[in-house]
């Protein structure tokens, strides 16, 4: 540890491999990696111990881009791959890079049981509700009704929601951000590293080339104000411009008020509770559809034991139990007889 | 069975008992146990395998169960049986036909009787012998006493009745009860081949340890059984096999998976590397992955993966991290890792894939044996992806290639696919223990010097450099697009790629100057050589000793490379008239041959979902020489 205090602290610059990036000219992805790289260098950890795995798409190539060790893996598997190597040293800060579909459609499987078994993964998805790199398909978070190359007469699929699918697979940590808000993306990923377990935060990205605008009221200084409802933990509910705008629950059905307006003041309007035991109430954020205001921020942060931990732990016990193993004695253990 | 002498009047002991009736003594037998899926017929037949093994036998048993857990009770369909062959000489199969059928039901009887050795021994449990469970099974009449089987020796014994009878003052329940017959079955067997039965009282004792009533219902059972056979005047006599002349050690009787399973955790040790299995579980190659997850005293982690596809996902990340990856499956799963595969083969990285492989394609014969997956193994991926695989001729063998698979992936850095199979998986065969310090040193180095490194250097075997993460100014980036030569950065130059596929193919072609010299059996040349790979093993070895001694020129090589093929097959190969190999397929291996020595064999093939039969391959044998 000594060593440590020696080595001149790092900066963003240290994370920069000597690859060129290759994403399109005005790519969401830059601002995710820029901000990744400012991040890391501030989180106290040696350069040594990270480790960025992706599958398959456009920010998959994410990991050639951070000098750290990485793997481009195959279409999906990140989660799984990463939970190998998070099992196999739990000292490591893993990440995992991915978008809508490597995520969502191809790799669901790995997305939910990571998320379940609240392994120690920073899961950074960016959702530009479209597959980029084979240029310009419909993804699993793609508008009803939207047309696309393989969807000409409109998509019939209907789309669902990064974060509700996290909450409902049992994550600890989900969080939203958004690229355009480059504060607001750097605290969010500096929450998420904080986390113990699964951090799950979704990236709203815009693809400029096959679904350009896809969040412009969330980018647009102008509207974003009215557009998104920024989530703090222990406060009201408030937006808009000048925040007057409010979320009040009717039953389970919300609606916008505004404060000052008819009778209602702040104390009718909800209270965001990150940590709330219960899901409930992340979950209703998270299917908020307009005319409500898209919520950013995080919407669940619990605490629960990380799977790597807890199979340490294991091992630890059954050698307290049982001492090492030799291979002696597990060869001759059972049923032996001897021949002379 | 294969009577050796004589009777004897006088009374003897054998085996610590006191025999009253003649003693005939026997130089080998197969006994087959049947009955329904729940009536534990799997546990009789390896307790009984158990007491043999004590007795200093030469054994090997094969467990043929239905994919169904508990089918409905009589069913043809549901009839689980266990076959054990032990001898005074040396055991290779389980064999051929049994010379004792144990029968509980009708199904059981009818599903089995034509396995049976004229003139054999059945032991069928009459009470089960009933309206229902004779229709059950397809019977008009009843074959116990309507001349079905006048060809063979017949015992009939209520085992349920007596039983129950032995059992009614216990106070255990009447479903109880019915689950200790087949411990009466077992006492009945253990008299007759002049086994004492303290030894089984202690294994029940303490296999049911939590429950000591049912160990005490158990035991009764079982003595029940033993003095019923000891007292009743049906068996004229009993018999005695000789204790086999075995090479001096301490053994234990072990099923292929078992041994697989030790032998991942010896690699671990002799590498003094962690291991990992990522795996789904899987018939019949899930019994690694619970004998590993018992095993977390050792540096092993054992993860439960959410689907085939996250097994071996796993399993590269761990590798990637530094410990051994491993995952196992059967061959559905085989299908479904492939493009995993592929990645490993991409990044480098040490990895052993074990496949247990049954009856295919698609869900197939999930508890059966074949040999169906040799050429998925070897070729079954997109692109030129050359992949190492190696397979096992028995259950013990699965120890040594466990650790040979490891061998290779760490030496070569490369996944590498170890072919077992539900012959072997599941069959137990005595194993000499080794003496843990008398085997080799697996060595593995990690790189940790940052200077001059490159991510895709290699060395002398072609094999790239292994890097922990964690390792301080070596951070680099791997992945499955293509890469440059040296800095593993992503290339798509045409050159570069031509050169990494020949790299890739060169580095596995050149593992055949690892593999030790083939050993053939028999004669160096001549007329016959028989090429066999994995679980046909026995029946080729005990086949070709019967023709030789009937005066055929025959000689026997058995692979356990198949990819590379050793260096010295083709001239092998060339140094007999013809050229035999038995495959449980259509003839994946002999295609192989063909492909790679433009050398005429001989396919002989059999998908039945059943090991060869010695005969079977003795008398082509014949047909052949």
């Amino acid at each position: 540890m000594n060593q440590m205090t020696e080595i001149k602290p790092l900066t963003r610059k240290d994370f920069e491999s000597d690859q060129d990036v290759r994403w399109c000219p005005g790519c969401g992805d830059y601002a995710v990696l820029a901000q990744v790289q400012k991040l890391l260098p501030t989180l106290g950890i040696p350069r040594e111990q990270f480790a960025f795995i992706s599958g398959i798409g456009c920010s998959s190539r994410f990991p050639y881009y951070m000098e750290t060790y990485g793997m481009h893996s195959i279409h999906g598997r990140a989660p799984a791959i990463a939970s190998g190597l998070k099992l196999a040293r739990p000292e490591l800060s893993v990440w995992v890079v991915s978008g809508d579909g490597d995520s969502l459609a191809i790799g669901g499987n790995h997305f939910i049981h990571a998320m379940r078994r609240n392994i120690g993964l920073k899961i950074i998805l960016l959702n530009n509700r479209i597959y980029g790199l084979t240029k310009g398909q419909y993804s699993p978070t793609s508008e009803f009704g939207k047309k696309t190359k393989t969807t000409p007469l409109g998509s019939i699929d209907r789309p669902f929601s990064p974060i509700s699918v996290a909450l409902g697979a049992g994550a600890t940590f989900v969080a939203r951000t958004v690229d355009s808000d480059h504060p607001h993306l750097l605290d969010t990923l500096r929450r998420a590293a904080e986390h113990r377990g699964t951090a799950f935060v979704e990236v709203l990205q815009n693809c400029i080339v096959f679904n350009d605008g896809a969040y412009d009221a969330l980018a647009n200084k102008e509207t974003r104000d009215d557009a998104r409802l920024l989530l703090e933990h222990g406060k009201p509910m408030r937006f808009g411009k000048d925040g007057s705008k409010g979320i009040r629950m009717r039953g389970f059905e919300p609606e916008v008020v505004t404060v000052g307006e008819g009778g209602v003041t702040e104390a009718d309007l909800s209270v965001h509770d990150e940590s709330a035991a219960n899901g409930g109430l992340a979950f209703f954020l998270s299917q908020f559809a307009a005319p409500l205001p898209v919520p950013l921020g995080v919407f669940r942060a619990v605490e629960a034991p990380a799977y790597e931990t807890l199979s340490t732990q294991l091992a630890a016990d059954a050698r307290a139990q049982r001492g090492s193993g030799t291979l002696e004695k597990l060869f001759n253990s059972g049923d032996t007889w001897t021949i002379d | 069975m294969n009577t050796q002498t004589m009777t004897m009047d006088e009374p003897r002991v054998v085996g610590g008992i006191q025999k009253t009736r003649p003693i005939e003594e026997i130089k080998s037998v197969v006994i087959r146990f049947v009955g329904d899926s729940g009536d534990g017929m799997q546990l009789t037949g390896n307790e009984f395998s158990k007491s043999v093994a004590r007795a200093g036998h030469d054994f090997a048993t094969h467990p043929d169960y239905p994919s169904e857990i508990r089918a409905p009770t009589g069913t043809l369909f549901g009839v689980s049986g266990y076959q054990i062959q032990f001898s005074s000489g040396q055991v290779f199969t389980s064999g051929d036909a049994p010379d004792v059928l144990v029968a509980m039901n009708p199904a059981a009887l009818k599903t089995n009787l034509p396995d049976v050795k004229h003139g054999g021994m059945i032991i069928a449990n009459s009470g089960a012998f009933n309206k229902t469970n004779l229709q059950k099974a397809g019977y008009q009449s009843n074959p116990l006493d309507d001349g079905t089987l006048t060809d063979f020796r017949l015992y009939t014994i209520d085992i349920a009745d007596l039983t129950n009878q032995a059992l009614k003052d216990t106070g255990i329940s009447k479903k109880e009860i019915g689950r200790c017959k087949n411990y009466y079955a077992l006492g009945l067997m253990l008299y007759l081949y002049s086994r004492p039965i303290e030894d089984e009282e202690q294994n029940i004792r303490a296999k049911f340890a939590k429950k000591p009533e049912i160990a005490e219902a158990n035991v009764i059972a079982l003595r029940a059984g033993y003095a019923y056979a000891e007292s009743t005047e049906m068996f004229v006599s009993t018999y005695q096999v000789r204790a086999a002349d075995i090479k001096p050690g301490r053994y234990r009787s072990i099923t292929g998976n078992h041994a697989a399973a030790l032998g991942f955790v010896a690699a671990s040790e002799l590498a003094k590397v962690p291991l990992f299995l990522g795996s789904y579980p899987i018939t019949p190659a899930t019994d690694i992955l619970q004998e590993l997850s018992a095993l977390k005293h050792f540096n092993i982690t054992t993860f439960q993966a959410e689907d085939e596809i996250a097994g071996i996902c796993s399993a590269i990340g761990a590798a990637y991290g530094g410990v051994l990856g491993l995952t196992t499956t059967s061959g559905p799963g085989m299908a479904l890792k492939t493009e995993a595969m592929g990645l490993a083969v991409m990044l480098e990285l040490p990895l052993v894939i074990t496949n247990v492989q049954r009856g295919g394609p698609s869900t197939g014969l999930p508890t059966k044996v074949e040999q169906s997956d040799l050429l998925q193994a070897i070729y079954g991926r997109n692109g030129e992806c050359p992949i190492p695989v190696i397979a096992a001729r028995s259950p013990a063998d699965c120890f040594d290639c466990a650790i040979e698979a490891f061998r290779i992936a760490v030496k070569y850095m490369t996944p590498v696919i170890f072919l077992s199979d539900g012959g072997i998986g599941n069959a137990a065969e005595p194993w000499r223990i080794p003496d843990p310090a008398k085997l080799r040193p697996l060595d593995v180095w990690f790189r940790t010097d940052p200077d001059g490194f490159q991510p895709y250097a290699r060395d002398e075997n072609l094999a790239r450099a292994w890097v922990r993460p964690g390792t301080p100014g070596m951070e680099h980036r791997v992945g499955g697009l293509e890469k440059h030569f040296l800095t593993g950065n992503i290339s798509h130059d045409p050159f570069n790629h031509e050169r990494m596929v020949d790299l890739r193919a060169a580095k596995i072609a050149g593992i055949a100057k690892d593999i030790p010299q083939l050993e053939v059996e028999g004669p160096q040349s001549g007329d016959l050589l028989i090429v066999g790979w994995g679980s046909t093993y026995g029946s080729i070895v005990q086949a070709r000793e019967q023709a030789e001694a009937a005066g055929k020129s025959v000689a026997h090589v058995h692979l356990r490379h198949l990819n590379p093929l050793p260096a010295d097959l083709g001239d092998l190969l060339a140094r007999y008239k013809t050229v035999l190999v038995p495959e449980l397929n259509l003839g994946q291996l002999s295609k192989l041959l063909r492909e790679r020595y433009l050398c005429d064999v001989i396919v002989m093939s059999k998908v039945q979902g059943k090991m060869f039969k010695v005969s079977e391959i003795y008398d082509r044998i014949l047909e052949l020489c």
